[in-house]
């Protein structure tokens, strides 16, 4: 095999595949079959080369005739979306956004009223929402362990998911899920794999957001 | 039943020809005993790729490409493609059978995913389903390690039973027709279940599925004199000296026959603990030690039994203890 003659082939190749669009089913099973063919022999070539440079030059085109071949694969991809849009189901936006609004709003609501409540219980107004906070946590922790928080999730879809709610579901729901594997490489090891990037990422945005108060200050 | 020898023993019609394999490995691999033999050494864990599963796909590819092409032939000539890996839906496997585009039988065993393969592989070839087939199995140390241990760069003492996965693959291709060298007969395993839970020390979970296998074997073809070696996948040091000693309790004294390709595959100042482990394993050393001597005539017969262990990281943390399996092949000199 001629280092220069399959460089040469690759780069003959990159142009005919500038006009990929042109080119009908038969050029490209044609084109696929040779990629192929190719691929194996600078494989070969690769390993049977004992001088470290020249490896490395055939590593090169080979590497080359697999973004050849993930070129034709990708537009492959694409002519099958299209076939696929005119079949796929329609996903109900507007009854799930009505949903997500209610659920989600209702939610919202019963968080106002538990505030309410720990206000008249002489609560001062800051302290309340903390309270508000642990009562809804801890009263959708006892759904999901009675399985109707899946069902409010299910109908919900984002609605029950956003509010503070939908986090002590997605801790609850790996505890139990679990426990099975143990306290420690169960429960202790994956209780945070749904809801872990909600607290790396909201400590670090606290932090962010505590460090441009501090300039501004 | 005439295709049967004795109880579990299945023998082939005519013998699957290996007409052509090659091994690829990593670094470390070519760093031990075996250094040199092999057909192609990746340079680094991630050889240019983005994910160390990819590479692992790579090394597999490699391998089979270069045996294809050691033969002469293209992938669109295989009837039938049969492998596997450790990768959690056995992925590298399926990702080079992408390539190939061949009929593909994904294969999950473990370490003995090799075994099996050749076992079936003949079955086909035997059965007159297939005229060419390809076997391919493949393991990465990183990828087996986040997947089924801890994360790569924590730092953990490892325990003294813990074994090395090897990063390497192996492919072969078997054919009808005529051959230096074959697969003549073999026999499948059966789950041995000795009560083993700890995951760190499969040696000694595998070894009595090896020693059932091997007994079957023997029980049925009474040759232990003519095979030159009796040639276990993984089990490693622990896991071979056990075996041995069980071997002895069933009567047959294997002492001088008996070796591991855990064993082999590294030096024991590689610091690798109980030996050598992963699909890629029995993959390397068959094609790297075994199958030249072999084609040379400095070996006649070797009984191959590869060793998996088929546990899950779950089943693990649930506390059951580990399902074994051993399959063995009898790859002989032909003429």
């Amino acid at each position: 095999m001629n280092f220069i003659n399959q460089k040469n082939k690759l780069l003959e190749r990159e142009k005919a595949l500038a006009n990929l669009k042109t080119m009908d089913q038969a050029a490209i099973n044609q084109m696929i079959a040779t990629l192929k063919k190719e691929h194996q022999a600078l494989a070969y070539q690769e390993a049977s080369e004992k001088n470290n440079d020249r490896q490395k030059n055939w590593h090169q085109l080979l590497k080359q005739n697999e973004n050849q071949m993930s070129l034709l694969n990708q537009y492959a991809a694409v002519q099958y979306q299209r076939l696929v849009k005119s079949t796929a189901p329609k996903v109900p936006v507007l009854a799930n956004t009505l949903r997500a609004f209610a659920v989600g709003g209702g939610i919202c609501v019963l968080g106002q009223l538990v505030i309410n409540y720990w206000i008249l219980q002489g609560i001062e107004v800051k302290t309340a929402a903390g309270f508000a906070s642990v009562t809804i946590v801890v009263l959708t922790g006892l759904l999901t362990g009675l399985g109707i928080y899946d069902e409010i999730g299910r109908f919900g879809g984002a609605g029950s998911m956003v509010p503070i709610s939908g986090f002590a579901n997605s801790v609850v729901s790996a505890a139990l899920e679990f426990k099975r594997e143990g306290m420690v490489y169960g429960i202790g090891a994956k209780i945070f794999t749904v809801a872990g990037p909600v607290i790396l990422y909201g400590i670090l945005a606290s932090v962010v957001i505590g460090l441009i108060k501090f300039i501004m200050m | 039943m005439n295709n049967r020898i004795g109880k579990r023993t299945w023998q082939f019609s005519a013998p699957a020809i290996i007409a052509s394999y090659a091994t690829t490995a990593g670094i470390k691999e070519n760093e031990g005993p075996l250094g040199g033999h092999f057909d192609f050494i990746f340079p680094d864990n991630l050889f240019d790729e983005a994910s160390w599963e990819k590479a692992e796909q790579k090394l597999q590819q490699y391998a089979l490409e270069i045996a294809l092409e050691k033969r002469g032939v293209e992938s669109d000539t295989i009837d039938c493609l049969l492998g596997g890996d450790l990768l959690n839906q056995i992925v590298a496997t399926s990702f080079t059978a992408r390539w190939a585009g061949t009929p593909y039988f994904g294969l999950y065993g473990a370490c003995s995913t090799l075994a099996e393969g050749l076992l079936l592989a003949g079955t086909l070839l035997s059965g007159g389903f297939a005229q060419r087939t390809a076997v391919c199995t493949s393991s990465h140390h990183d990828t087996a390690e986040r997947q089924l241990r801890f994360p790569t760069e924590m730092g953990v003492q490892r325990a003294m039973t813990a074994q090395w996965t090897v990063t390497g693959s192996g492919a072969y291709l078997l054919e009808k027709g005529q051959g230096n060298i074959g697969v003549t007969c073999g026999v499948c395993g059966k789950i041995i279940d000795n009560g083993t839970k700890n995951n760190m020390d499969m040696g000694t979970a595998m070894a009595s599925a090896a020693v059932d296998t091997i007994c079957a074997y023997l029980d049925d073809c009474h040759d232990l004199a003519s095979l030159d070696y009796i040639v276990t996948g993984d089990l490693g040091h622990i896991g071979w000296e056990i075996c041995q000693k069980m071997l002895l309790q069933r009567g047959y004294d294997v002492k001088n026959k008996l070796l591991d390709c855990g064993m082999l595959i590294y030096d024991k100042k590689q610091d690798t603990h109980a030996g050598g482990s992963g699909c890629g394993c029995s993959a390397t050393v068959l094609g790297a030690h075994f199958l030249p001597q072999l084609t040379e005539g400095k070996l006649k017969k070797i009984l191959l039994v590869g060793t998996g262990a088929l546990l899950s990281p779950t089943s693990t943390q649930q506390g059951e203890s580990i399902p074994c399996i051993a399959h063995g092949v009898v790859i002989e000199q032909l003429h």
